[in-house]
């Protein structure tokens, strides 16, 4: 069953285009990975995906809702219930505790339930630092403060852009398991990367070029390329 | 762990370890709200402050007879007196006239009690000194420089009594008083000593009345005793209450004036460290929008925080105000302000108006940041 699906997705900001009739579908549980160069469209695409921008043309079906009928609060509504988020740059909000920060992405989802997330962050392996402001962590302990506050929702698709981009290996490592642990239990996860050895660990890899799907290839053979 | 107790501790946690950040909005809400709370404390107590002085001018209602017989009983004179509110009241003065001889000289004379004239005409400037036994007097200028008495001598006074009893007696003239009016022809002596020389006693023919109390409540003050006291008619002494209620309003709207650019210039200055604190934000904005907030949950969380920042910089404005306004009662008219029960909550409430005021132009702008902006990294 297909989690998402898109049919003929264009996305021009003016004279540029940076989308250009993409067809795509991802499979409920499949790790896919969109790789490319810069201005190659995979932010866009994000976006679009991500329910934080509409596409020009063409139809964006996330979990049954076609997005590009949705409203602005709409589309709010969806990236609440169904996205979890992960940021290359973490975006934590700074004067708030990791424990608060995932607080947060409960606020703003249903109710507050402070034992939940504090279970959240032990389980990136961070129970004892929940207390700590995010200028008190290392980069890597923040992302995965940010993974956790993206899985507390349960949601539908994991949306990752360059989350090991800012990362030393050590931590690279750790949070690429924690992926694949996600994976492993079900989780559908679409991760935007410049870096081969993340998008390898990915099922199935898109790469973009000039807005367009130059080719399709598998984690595996990406690896092997290399 | 409820939303509302996570709301709040989000709004607090915001201003408490952004400190540094808030600190100049804190200090504008707070230095506007020092300025506002002082002025309107001043603008409220100015009356009182001002009455006092005004005070310095003489009595502003007098009391005459209502019928034609010129007089008016002491009973009278005290059933009016008992519809004056005493911690108002700053003195009251009988004039009761006769007409004697000084130095076989024919002077109008005027019965008084010298303690309560000190009050109702302290602008009265005595040579010598006034009078503190029954049988000193005390002389118009206009009398001395004819008479040539000056305080310390003796004069003898002589007349008829109302009972036409002729008298001669000498009396000590302690001093000579000074006024530039009419007073400077007259010969003043102690209401008990001219009633035992005259007879007929407890009849006065006029009352001076000195009452701190603005335009209006003198006239509803009038208008009480009027409908009261039968025999003595109350009349405000129109020169000094209308020129003193002249005074006092063209003060109070300068005041006023002054709280209200200070209001106008708080709020831009508000407004414009608001509008920078929101531009440092625009990403967690973007962010909270990305997590799912609506905009109408990030601008209540940015209104919270200037009711929330307007409410404290309100509270100290309050206290630092209280002593503005001491400092400049005391230097301005010598005297200290009292504390002003309703100018602390609508200090208050002006500095969080401005504040959330304030706070509206940004964050309608945040409401507009795009979520995609985190993606973005900008």
């Amino acid at each position: 069953m297909n989690i998402l699906e898109l049919r003929g997705v264009s996305m021009t900001y003016g004279a540029v285009k940076a989308l250009q009739n993409i067809d795509l579908a991802v499979k409920q549980g499949e790790w896919l990975a969109i790789m490319g160069p810069s201005g190659s469209g995979k932010t866009t695409m994000m976006n679009i995906v991500g329910c934080m921008d509409k596409a020009s043309d063409g139809s964006v079906v996330l979990d049954g809702e076609e997005l590009s009928r949705l409203s602005p609060k709409g589309l709010t509504a969806i990236r609440r219930d169904k996205i979890g988020l992960i940021f290359q740059q973490f975006h934590l909000v700074p004067y708030l505790t990791a424990l608060e920060n995932v607080v947060l992405a409960q606020y703003y989802h249903s109710m507050p339930d402070e034992a939940e997330a504090l279970a959240a962050l032990g389980n990136v392996g961070l129970g004892e630092r929940a207390r700590h402001l995010p200028s008190q962590l290392s980069g890597g302990e923040q992302q995965r403060v940010c993974i956790a506050r993206a899985l507390i929702n349960c949601p539908q698709l994991i949306l990752a852009d360059e989350p090991t981009g800012n990362l030393d290996e050590a931590n690279e490592k750790l949070v690429l398991k924690i992926l694949h642990r996600l994976h492993e239990s079900g989780s559908t996860i679409i991760v935007v990367t410049h870096s081969p050895e993340v998008g390898e660990h990915a099922e199935r890899v898109i790469i973009l070029e000039h807005g367009k799907i130059a080719r399709t290839t598998t984690g595996a053979k990406l690896h092997k390329s290399a | 762990m409820n939303k509302r107790l996570v709301f709040v501790n989000m709004i607090l946690r915001s201003l408490v370890r952004r400190r540094l950040r808030m600190l100049a909005a804190f200090l504008a809400v707070a230095l506007g709200s020092t300025v506002l709370s002082g002025m309107l404390t001043l603008y409220r107590d100015i009356p009182r402050q001002l009455g006092r002085e005004f005070r310095s001018y003489g009595a502003n209602m007098v009391l005459v007879p209502s019928g034609e017989s010129g007089i008016m009983s002491m009973d009278e004179v005290e059933a009016a007196a008992e519809h004056l509110p005493p911690d108002q009241l700053v003195g009251i003065t009988p004039y009761r006239y006769e007409s004697l001889g000084i130095n076989r000289q024919p002077y109008t004379a005027a019965g008084v009690r010298f303690a309560q004239i000190a009050k109702t005409s302290p602008y009265w400037q005595v040579d010598g000194s006034w009078p503190a036994r029954g049988d000193e007097i005390m002389i118009g200028a206009d009398i001395s420089r004819i008479t040539g008495i000056t305080p310390g001598t003796q004069a003898r006074i002589s007349g008829h009594a109302r009972d036409m009893t002729p008298f001669a007696l000498d009396m000590i003239v302690s001093g000579v008083v000074r006024t530039g009016g009419t007073e400077e022809s007259v010969i003043f002596m102690e209401l008990g000593s001219l009633e035992r020389i005259m007879g007929a006693p407890g009849r006065v023919n006029l009352v001076e009345i000195s009452i701190e109390a603005g335009q209006d409540e003198l006239a509803a003050l009038a208008a009480e005793i009027g409908e009261n006291v039968e025999g003595a008619t109350p009349r405000l002494v129109k020169r000094v209450a209308s020129s003193e209620a002249t005074v006092l309003g063209k003060l109070r709207f300068l005041v006023f004036l002054v709280a209200a650019v200070v209001m106008g210039l708080t709020l831009i200055c508000v407004a414009t460290t608001m509008m920078t604190v929101v531009m440092e934000r625009r990403k967690e904005i973007g962010l909270k929008k990305a997590l799912g907030a609506e905009s109408g949950t990030v601008i209540m969380e940015f209104i919270a925080e200037g009711a929330v920042l307007g409410l404290a910089g309100g509270i100290a404005g309050v206290a630092l105000g209280y002593y503005f306004a001491q400092l400049t009662s005391r230097s301005v008219f010598g005297r200290s302000v009292e504390f002003d029960l309703v100018a602390v909550p609508a200090a208050l409430a002006a500095a969080v108006a401005v504040a959330v005021l304030a706070c509206l132009l940004p964050v309608k702008k945040a409401a507009e940041v795009e979520p995609a902006i985190v993606l973005r990294g900008e």
